[in-house]
């Protein structure tokens, strides 16, 4: 009896096309990852059992840590119209350089006086530029101003309402959050969130 | 899973020098697998990424709002003071005595839960109300922590209210200031 021959295939596969859809995914995704913006200051934020994912645009953070505040705001056309506005209230005319510089920035923490020598410095050497956080006192009311003007640059814009959310350190002593919460609270914002962490399920 | 090459090798015929031919195929093993690990990477790192955060919302400070009085013996009034330690007690300050508790499971939750039994019994099924007062002393995830506290044993009432100088002077009492 002869022997019932299989016939050998080839184990090679054409990878061509996964090959294709791989690298379309890969594009898509490189381009569409937007990568964490560092902290000012160091940030260790606390945990909490039952959060909520944030919305990425239509958004304001105030970064505190070290007693120092920071803000920042999501979207450059914002970004644009509160410097501009910022500017008017307290009398400074900004360049289109600095301002170019100022809608790239994330979050800053410098007051009013020392803004536009923050802004025309190198960007290689705005990480060392010591910040020193926007002042909460009520003489000048900056941070007050800033929020504000994010808030109206924003309802203007696109007819929204700007969320803001707290970052702040777990180790930050309360007086600092305290003032900032009433800032928010003397413009009527009783509704924000506190960035925090998702703790393990709850017993 | 490597491609033989399996052309040339052999005798030639008429002894004709042919060029040998080799494969256009390239194996791509390598790359698909490559690509699919940054895709993975990039995957995770975008939906992992996402800031979460809570949700809190305070009381408006509104001074032309009537405030609806409420029985003191139905709140209970949580003092956060230093080296992670508060202080709560039941009814009006002074006059009932407070506890020194931690933030643990054992600590201000156990309160929580019994404070909110006892005064629904008493109230005739009406919730507690619970004010959080931070003093200068505390820290944020203390705050965070104590509201923690209130979401997990559904606490809806609450409130984060300035601290009196009466009950710094309490939180000084048990030295926790």
């Amino acid at each position: 009896m002869p022997r019932v021959k299989i016939a050998r295939k080839s184990t090679v596969t054409d990878m061509t096309a996964m090959c294709d859809v791989a690298f379309l995914l890969l594009t898509f995704f490189i381009m569409t990852a937007k990568f964490k913006q560092e902290d000012p200051v160091p940030v260790a934020i606390p945990a909490y059992t039952k959060t909520v994912v944030l919305p990425e645009d239509n958004i304001g953070t105030l970064t505190i840590g070290g007693s120092k505040v920071f803000f920042g705001v999501e979207g450059v056309k914002i970004r644009e119209t509160m410097l501009e506005e910022m500017g008017r209230l307290y009398n400074t005319t900004f360049t289109p350089q600095e301002k170019a510089t100022f809608i790239t920035l994330p979050t800053f923490g410098v007051p009013m006086s020392q803004l536009k020598a923050y802004l025309n410095t190198e960007p290689s050497k705005m990480k060392a530029f010591p910040q020193p956080g926007i002042p909460t006192d009520s003489v000048s009311n900056e941070l007050f101003n800033w929020i504000r003007q994010a808030r109206l640059a924003d309802r203007a814009l696109f007819s929204k309402d700007l969320r803001l959310t707290i970052k702040g350190d777990s180790k930050q002593e309360y007086p600092t959050i305290g003032r900032v919460i009433q800032i928010l609270q003397k413009q009527k914002v009783n509704k924000f969130s506190l960035i925090t962490a998702q703790k393990g399920a709850a017993q | 899973m490597a491609e033989l090459d399996s052309s040339g090798g052999g005798k030639h015929k008429g002894g004709k020098v042919r060029s040998k031919k080799s494969s256009t195929r390239v194996d791509m093993t390598a790359m698909v697998d490559l690509a699919f690990l940054l895709i993975t990477f990039f995957i995770l790192s975008t939906t992992l990424n996402k800031p979460k955060a809570m949700d809190l919302a305070m009381p408006d400070k509104d001074e032309n709002k009537t405030e609806l009085p409420v029985a003191a013996s139905r709140t209970m009034t949580v003092l956060l003071g230093s080296n992670n330690k508060l202080e709560w007690f039941v009814g009006e300050p002074g006059k009932t005595p407070g506890t020194v508790d931690n933030y643990g499971k054992d600590g201000l939750r156990k309160a929580l839960i019994e404070n909110s039994e006892k005064v629904r019994a008493s109230h005739g099924g009406q919730p507690m109300i619970v004010l959080i007062k931070p003093s200068d002393k505390s820290t944020y995830e203390n705050l965070v922590a104590a509201l923690d506290e209130l979401n997990i044993t559904k606490i809806d009432i609450h409130a984060i209210v300035d601290i009196t100088p009466v009950e710094v002077n309490e939180l000084k009492n048990n030295k926790i200031y």
